[in-house]
């Protein structure tokens, strides 16, 4: 323990002077935490989740903790606010200083005064995070009639007020509505308005657009920037998403495993990071403005286990410039104003990191374009019928609408689009777990939806799926072993003898080790999980492979490792990906084509490199325009254009253009008839009047 | 709401017919022939012929479908037959017991309520402590005591400390309130403990899961106290199980009714259950079952009636 304390006393008098001088940072600083640390009792031991964090936070400022999960972020908020569990979790040293007070000594009942009066917090689920049995209006005024002592008529005219600021439209019969009767975007709004009612002076927003589409993200996101500027409000964003550190934040704080290890302004960090971690962190990030050439620089390993975490530098384990002297724990130093790093190596992590040749730019040359084409969907539509009341009339959803896309073997095909625009749907149709209402899905020549059941048996085999959660996907009753040996036993691929000896292959070949065989799903991380679940999607040897969000659920650093596992395969086994995503960054680095969804149509669809560079369709533009770039020279260079408005009902869909309602480029015309397919260049297919 | 009540009320009819046709097959597997049992019951010599006449008087000597068809027929003019034994119509025989019964079963929810709201409550708030350990300690008793027993045992502590039993023989709540309450408040006491038991835990484990949504760590960032967040946050979203649970054990409750009614002897519903099939009186036990199986629906018609008004989720339609 006390050989921790120390390090962290060093950043105190490194960081704050240097603090002090940068630009805007000149009037007091409204928090400061100050070697603060964070531990909870559980039945396997204790676990430190926070250690050592220091930083501050001045008025107007927007400061940004990153880090993946389980690196203390999220506990190091609630500590702030005094919101840990109180039976498990233990705050054994340090300080948070909040306008004059010590918040850590205050009483309970001193505390509740000032949140949400002066610290307000956000949540990362707005699904969850509202009450759904009490209407929004209550739910806004609570904090205005404890804190302010307002009366209902008073504090129902400042929720409208609040309810007009966040950017919801007819505010006053908002407020008699439930939770449920919001979208999530909506429901963000509402939080960041019970956030900002008693004008706080800090606002603490935990991952507050991570369950929210990209153009939903931008809206909530600039919303708060705005807020911040206009009301000095300073605001503590805690995020993994790299980008929106990179678009919005004025500082950031990186932490890996309970402790701070690099600290500064954006533009610094990211333009010269210096921690070993952050540099592989910002490496693995596919990024939107590259295109495939390279391979995904990776960070090898997982984080640590809180419970037994490594002696000296945390970070140790898995980096590639450890030296003896990491065995202690690295001191805070100052490499410039403002900037500060935990490593021993600072000074030289730089002149180390550019003596091995940069990753293999692999020649991934679109040597699929000669292939057969493997996958042919054509006018395909699934219609899902509901109805409603007993005499009802029925109505149609209509998920899929009339989509033509093809596959060659060899290739990625990338599927992008927000929440409900039905591409987890199409993927349902490709396998067939759904039957189409329309069209075609041909697989290898053959019409999937003419085969019978016992034909599709032969089929499935050579078509697999990755799905996106892995710890849902995986049986925790069996073992490892068991899970990936399924398939081959359904389908009796190999002789039993030969199964077992084919499971330790398939173990080797997605990265993991033969003994882990026997493990249970449970006893492995979230990487671990999602290579067993393609270690199962490759038992039987198929040939195409469907991944719905299969990188989604992970953390960045374990993300690259897997599309670099997905990207390997596909060379080695000449695999075939439907790779489904809302992730721009991501499909552009991985798929070869890439197929832009809205409410069931497909508005674009191009090779990557041409979608991305030149997209046509107004919507794949806004889509780009919303999803930030992890570097803040060009973010902050970036006009920024965020199209308003949210995804329209499938059950209404708009007449004409399905999205004229949101389209900056929309006239009469587009209310007419639904717009036709154009080629507009080689293979770029756009369906819109006015690209 | 008026579509779903209407469409509910529609969905009775096919279930109580169901209901009917079980049981009255069901009934008629069982052994003992109620005019054996009323006239040879005291060992008295009676005549083969008198037994049969008495038969083709109660009708018991036509065919099965015969029967069945009679059956089926009175119901569609809410006739629910005669008693076999004492000739008075079931509904009749039925209705005059009512009273006494819905009163202790009322008593007994009542009951349950009132000990299971604030104790699940309080049991969740202080989880793992001294006062949670008891409240759970007695809901486990509740539930593995059974309520006839619990009755005697009533009756013996009344006895021996008080050397005073209630008076039996019912008398209206509104002719005389303290001789009523004083005779019915121990039966509904020994079918409500049960009843309070299994409410309270639901209680408890429904609040401690409410406890850790996320809501309540909003309503925490917010700033509300403690005791607001119990009354405003929490207590709605926990009393959806709960009031699942109350709505399902009104079932058990009948059926503990139909002992307890015994011990403490009196002449409810359950008792005259407990009498019918012991006479094999066929008529009366269907119109019983049948009655009981309106109960049942009906309460559960009001459950999801209380759920949508405690959840604005639930829309009924």
């Amino acid at each position: 323990m006390k050989n921790e304390v120390v390090p962290s006393l060093g950043n105190r008098a490194f960081a704050e002077p240097a603090a002090a001088a940068v630009a805007g940072r000149l009037l007091p600083p409204v928090l400061e935490i100050d070697d603060l640390h964070v531990q909870f009792s559980t039945s396997h031991g204790t676990v430190r989740a926070v250690e050592g964090l220091s930083y501050s936070v001045h008025p107007g400022e927007m400061v940004a903790i990153v880090g993946e999960s389980g690196s203390g972020k999220s506990v190091s908020a609630l500590a702030v606010m005094r919101l840990l569990p109180p039976g498990t979790a233990r705050i054994p040293a340090g300080r948070v200083r909040f306008d004059g007070k010590e918040l850590l000594q205050l009483s309970e009942e001193e505390m509740r005064r000032i949140r949400g009066r002066e610290i307000a917090m956000i949540f990362q689920e707005p699904m969850t995070s509202l009450n759904p049995v009490l209407r929004i209006g209550l739910q806004i005024m609570e904090p205005l009639t404890i804190h302010l002592n307002m009366d209902e008529r008073a504090a129902r005219a400042r929720a409208i007020e609040l309810l007009t600021l966040v950017g919801i439209t007819d505010p006053d019969s908002r407020l008699d509505q439930y939770p449920h009767q919001l979208s999530g975007g909506m429901r963000q709004r509402v939080m960041i308005a019970i956030g900002l009612a008693c004008n706080p002076k800090l606002l603490i927003a935990d991952e507050p657009t991570t369950a929210l589409d990209v153009t939903i993200q931008a809206q909530i996101l600039e919303l708060m920037k705005d807020l911040s500027r206009r009301l000095g409000i300073a605001v503590i964003i805690i995020t993994h998403n790299l980008g929106i550190v990179a678009r919005y934040a004025d500082r950031v704080n990186v932490m890996y495993a309970a402790r701070l290890a690099e600290s500064g302004t954006a533009e610094r960090v990211f333009s010269r990071p210096l921690h070993p971690y952050a540099r592989g962190l910002l490496a693995a990030v596919p990024r939107l403005d590259r295109g495939r050439s390279a391979k995904l620089a990776t960070i090898e390993g997982a984080p640590p286990n809180l419970l037994a975490p490594p002696e000296g530098c945390r970070f140790r384990p898995r980096c590639k410039f450890a030296i003896d002297k990491c065995h202690e724990v690295p001191p805070f130093v100052a490499v410039e104003p403002g900037h500060v790093v935990s490593c021993h190596r600072a000074s030289e992590v730089e002149e180390l990191d550019r003596l091995p040749g940069q990753a293999a730019t692999a020649a991934r040359a679109a040597k699929a374009n000669g292939a057969d084409v493997i996958l042919d969907i054509k006018h395909a539509s699934k219609f899902f019928p509901i109805r409603s009341g007993l005499f009802g009339r029925q109505r149609m959803i209509r998920a899929v609408n009339d989509v033509t896309l093809d596959a060659r073997r060899g290739e990625t095909l990338g599927l992008v689009g927000e929440s409900g625009c039905g591409k987890s749907t199409l993927g349902r149709l490709v396998l067939r777990l759904d039957d189409p209402t329309a069209g075609e899905i041909r697989f290898e020549n053959v019409d999937l939806a003419r085969l019978k059941r016992s034909q599709m048996v032969a089929v499935r085999k050579r078509m697999q799926v990755i799905f996106q959660d892995p710890y849902s996907s995986l049986n925790p009753r069996m073992t490892v072993g068991q899970i990936i040996a399924e398939p081959m036993r359904v389908h009796e691929v190999l002789p039993k003898p030969q199964v077992a000896g084919r499971v330790a292959e398939l173990l080797q070949l997605v990265g993991l080790f033969p003994y882990m065989a026997l493990r249970y799903p449970h006893e492995l991380s979230g990487g671990q999980r999602q290579r067993v679940g393609i270690a199962r999607a490759l038992a039987v040897n198929p040939n195409v492979i469907v991944c719905d969000e299969a990188v989604s659920a992970l953390d960045v650093s374990i993300q690259g490792q897997v599309i670099n596992l997905l990207e390997d395969l596909q060379h080695k086994l000449g695999l075939t990906y439907l790779f489904i995503a809302h992730d721009l960054a991501v499909v552009r680095h991985i798929s070869s084509k890439v197929a832009v969804m809205y409410l069931g149509r497909i508005v674009e669809y191009a090779p990557a490199d041409t979608l991305f560079s030149s997209p046509k369709h107004p919507y794949t533009q806004a889509l780009l325009a919303a999803a930030p770039i992890p570097d803040p020279v060009i973010e902050r260079a970036r006009p920024r254009r965020i199209i308003s408005g949210e995804l329209p009902s499938p059950l209404k869909p708009p007449v004409g253009c399905v999205f004229h309602p949101r389209c900056p480029l929309a006239t009469e015309d587009c209310k007419k008839a639904v717009p036709a397919t154009r080629e507009l260049g080689p293979s770029h297919m756009v369906a819109c009047i006015h690209a | 709401m008026v579509w779903f009540l209407i469409r509910r009320l529609l969905l009775v009819i096919p279930t109580l017919i169901g209901v009917a046709v079980a049981v009255f097959f069901l009934i008629r597997v069982m052994p003992g022939d109620v005019v054996v049992v009323k006239l040879r019951a005291d060992g008295a010599a009676v005549s083969e012929e008198t037994i049969q006449a008495e038969r083709r008087r109660l009708g018991l000597d036509k065919p099965l479908y015969q029967q069945f068809a009679d059956y089926m027929v009175g119901l569609t003019r809410l006739d629910l037959g005669k008693s076999l034994w004492t000739g008075d119509s079931v509904a009749r025989e039925i209705a005059i017991r009512i009273p006494v019964s819905f009163q202790i079963a009322l008593m007994a929810t009542i009951i349950a309520v009132l000990i299971a709201l604030p104790l699940g409550t309080i049991s969740a708030l202080y989880r793992d402590t001294w006062i949670d350990h008891s409240v759970r300690v007695l809901a486990v008793s509740g539930l593995a005591i059974p309520s006839f027993w619990l009755g005697m045992l009533i009756i013996l502590a009344l006895l021996s400390l008080f050397n005073w039993l209630p008076k039996i023989g019912y008398v209206s709540i509104f002719e005389d309130p303290l001789t009523n309450l004083s005779a019915l408040i121990w039966p509904a006491i020994s079918v409500g403990y049960r009843y309070a038991a299994v409410s309270t835990r639901m209680m408890r484990s429904a609040l401690l899961e409410v406890m850790r949504e996320d809501y309540i760590r909003t309503a925490r960032a917010k700033g509300v106290w403690t005791s607001l967040i119990m009354r405003r946050h929490a207590l709605r979203n926990a009393l959806l199980p709960v009031v699942t649970v109350i709505g399902l054990e009104f079932a058990f409750l009948i059926g503990g009714l139909v002992v307890t009614e015994q011990v403490f002897n009196i002449n409810g519903i359950g008792k005259l259950f407990v009498d019918a099939t012991a006479r094999g009186d066929f008529n009366l036990i269907q119109g019983l079952v049948l009655f009981i199986a309106t109960i049942f629906i009906f309460v559960n018609l009001l459950v999801d009636i209380l759920y949508a008004w405690l959840d604005p989720r639930i829309r009924l339609s």
